[in-house]
């Protein structure tokens, strides 16, 4: 085991130390967090191009109104399996890759605490995202009519009487529910119990700190969601009535049940970015993490109230008054501690001697378009307007701001702050900031208008839309293009730093502080066997 | 990496017993959902009648029973303001039938008793039986609406092209919200198949 440490690492996928199988084998068998980190992040990244494509086609039929190039069966499609892809397969396994890489280095842990789970977890997923998009191919053999077409809410009645595109999308959920709850019992586990002596609590970096609670999140909601679908495959299947109104059940139900794990689920996906920012603010402003505590109590507060306010995101279905404004007042509430956490990035940043490096880039083009999926957000959780912008696509622009802006340019900084680190190569900083300027510009070309649309009644999910609408939709089609084609960028800028480039210093960035900036990059194979010491 | 496996089986065990306990709640959210609900009157949902045998009362359709009806005459018209009572029906995918209400609309006084009708044909050429779900809009109102007799207390069979026309009487009672000027019913037919595997073979 300690000659391990001096295994040779000059690629990526060059660094098997004598007794690993290689080739497919080594992929298959690993239990090394940095494998299975490396493995995680790159199926996100080949999950986040299958998603943009299928959203690519679609904004292709939303060029022009009229039905040009799809049925609507298949836009219905394509809309449901391009929010799960993001969600389940793109969004989340991201969130994992880092953690799998960067918890065990940050917190001086030699390994996650469970590496046999954390595999399984891993290679639980590519099954679940073939069985999303396999009713595509089957469709074109003529079995069944198609992948799931609800969209991915799943809303009953509608899932009830789905073909069989819905029993594949059930059982995908299932499939990925089972990988993320092993993953995250494999981090709490990993972060109760195998930090390094004398890192307490309020010692850990602010990072774990942020998937800790998403950790938690995770095993509280997705059993409730994993219990929704059960629900809805026996009802499907097995004659029971859960949500099938003519037997005694209820449809709404079903928004109740999916709806209190579909809120947390947002914060699940920002929270493990939230804990990141701070570090690479602090990076590149020079300066110490400001409001370290706040920040953690503020992760607490939001988890908390993340699993008291899922009714705002179905008003319109009919609530009493006094049901409403508990969820209206409830909702805005998360305003405040999230409020917290704007204030401590900006002070974070106040008067230090900022440089914009492409990480940096991201980290602040972040926080502004963060800002407004907040501020809109605001607006939609009023019950007396929500009426007005429901289903609309104010709502769709809404959560693009805080998934995409919020969720996959977070992503992206992680991975450019990070790619040193895992690598040994710097990132060709021209090639990233160009693909910062056209990915912020190509972004709000895409979905600022369609706050605009939203506001004018354009209503979500649908395939054609009236003539009003045709300029701010162009214009819309027209940057979601931009926006995907430049993300082959993204990938060209990955291939390129695993390949080569300007070697990188342990501490790869010179304003970086932490566990993992001490150790070389990339790091050996096996690190922290010896727990650092904790000052 | 001689990891102290012991204390990660404790904590394990105790994360495996929050995602059982998790799941379990999930299944714990369909009666505590059906009592609130009912409790409150939220979501349209009217009381069970006497056959509900449902927690919360919506096994028949959220429909009230004719005994329970019988106890609750009508204390008083209320002449001083008027609602509107409209009415609707949808035919659900799997009932080869067609409806239609006879009144589409009604202004009438809080606590008066009132009559109206829906026409229902069966297209197919077979026997076939439905059962209507009510729905009341906006859902505060469900809990002052009371129907006395209703095609949607029991299932209905039609024989081959018949048509029919099924009544139902109800009183909109006199303690519904004054800001409440508009009320709609509406129904959803199902076919009445209890075997629903039969029914997705059909479809």
């Amino acid at each position: 085991m300690s000659h391990a440490t001096t295994a040779a690492h000059d690629a990526p996928h060059g660094g098997h130390g004598a007794a690993h199988p290689s080739g497919l084998l080594r992929w298959l068998t690993t239990t090394n967090h940095k494998d299975i980190g490396t493995m995680y992040l790159l199926f996100s990244l080949l999950m986040f191009f299958v998603g943009g494509a299928m959203i690519l086609a679609v904004r292709a039929e939303l060029f022009q109104p009229g039905l040009q190039l799809m049925q609507p069966e298949f836009f219905n499609q394509l809309i449901g399996v391009h929010a799960l892809v993001m969600i389940f397969a793109a969004l989340m396994p991201a969130a994992t890759g880092f953690a799998n890489w960067q918890i065990p280095l940050m917190i001086g842990a030699p390994d996650m605490a469970l590496p046999r789970i954390n595999n399984l977890g891993f290679w639980l997923l590519p099954p679940a995202a073939m069985l999303l998009t396999l009713p595509f191919v089957l469709a074109i053999f003529g079995i069944g009519d198609g992948a799931v077409a609800t969209g991915w809410t799943l809303y009953a009645p509608l899932s009830v009487q789905g073909g069989l595109g819905v029993d594949f999308a059930i059982f995908a959920i299932h499939i990925l529910g089972i990988s993320s709850i092993l993953g995250s019992i494999n981090v709490i586990v990993t972060i109760f119990n195998l930090r390094a002596p004398g890192m307490t609590m309020m010692k850990l970096p602010i990072f774990a700190w942020g998937w800790l609670i998403t950790a938690f999140l995770l095993i509280a909601t997705i059993p409730v969601l994993a219990g929704a679908v059960t629900m809805l495959l026996t009802d499907r299947h097995f004659g029971t009535h859960f949500f099938n109104a003519a037997g005694g059940g209820d449809p709404i139900l079903f928004q109740h049940l999916f709806w209190f794990f579909g809120h947390p689920e947002v914060y699940i996906l920002l929270l493990p970015l939230w804990g990141l920012m701070p570090h690479v603010l602090a990076t590149f402003s020079r300066k110490p993490i400001y409001g370290y505590k706040a920040q953690v109590y503020a992760f607490i507060a939001i988890g908390l109230l993340s699993v008291v306010v899922w009714a705002h995101h179905f008003f319109t279905a009919g609530m009493p008054v006094p049901a409403l404004l508990y969820f209206m007042y409830s909702t805005m509430a998360i305003s405040l501690p999230l409020a917290v956490l704007f204030f401590c990035w900006i002070a974070t940043m106040w008067r230090g001697a900022m440089s914009f490096e492409t990480p940096m880039l991201f980290a602040q083009g972040f926080i502004v378009l963060f800002g407004i999926a907040g501020l809109t957000g605001l607006v939609l959780a009023d019950v007396a307007a929500d009426a007005q912008y429901h289903h609309s696509y104010f709502v769709v622009a809404h959560f693009h701001y805080a998934l995409f802006a919020g969720g996959i340019m977070g992503v992206m900084t992680g991975v450019y702050y990070w790619l040193p680190k895992w690598t040994g190569h710097m990132i060709d900083e021209r090639l990233g900031k160009l693909h910062f300027w056209l990915t912020i510009i190509s972004f709000n070309l895409t979905f600022l208008p369609q706050f605009f649309l939203g506001l004018a009644g354009m209503p979500r999910r649908i395939p054609d839309y009236a003539l009003q609408f045709t300029e701010f939709n162009a214009i819309s089609t027209v940057g979601a293009f931009i926006l995907g084609f430049s993300q082959l960028l993204f990938a060209w800028n990955i291939w390129q730093c695993m390949r080569g480039g300007e070697k990188a210093d342990g501490r790869a960035w010179e304003g970086a502080d932490g566990l993992e900036w001490e150790l070389p990059s990339p790091p050996p194979h096996h690190s922290w066997e010896t727990p650092p010491a904790i000052k | 990496m001689s990891a102290p496996a012991v204390s990660h089986r404790k904590l394990i065990g105790k994360l495996l017993a929050g995602v059982a306990a998790a799941f379990a709640f999930g299944f714990a959210l369909v009666p505590l959902y059906d009592v609130l609900c009912a409790a409150t009157g939220f979501n349209g949902k009217t009381e069970g009648g006497p056959g509900d045998k449902g927690l919360g009362g919506f096994s028949l359709g959220g429909i009230k029973g004719q005994a329970a009806a019988g106890n609750a005459p009508p204390s008083r018209i209320d002449r001083s303001r008027t609602v509107t009572v409209e009415f609707t029906g949808t035919v659900m995918p799997g009932l080869p039938w067609d409806m239609r209400p006879l009144t589409f609309s009604l202004e009438l006084h809080p606590g008066e008793m009132q009559m109206v009708k829906y026409l229902v044909r069966n297209t197919s050429d077979r026997p076939v039986t439905g059962q209507a779900v009510p729905s009341v809009t906006p859902g505060q109102a469900a809990q002052h609406f009371d129907k006395i007799e209703c095609f949607c207390f029991a299932q209905q069979t039609l024989a081959p092209g018949e048509s029919r026309e099924m009544p139902l009487t109800f009183i909109v009672k006199p303690e519904i919200d004054p800001d409440i000027r508009h009320v709609t019913l509406s129904y959803a037919f199902f076919s009445a198949v209890q075997d629903r595997t039969a029914l997705n073979k059909q479809e």
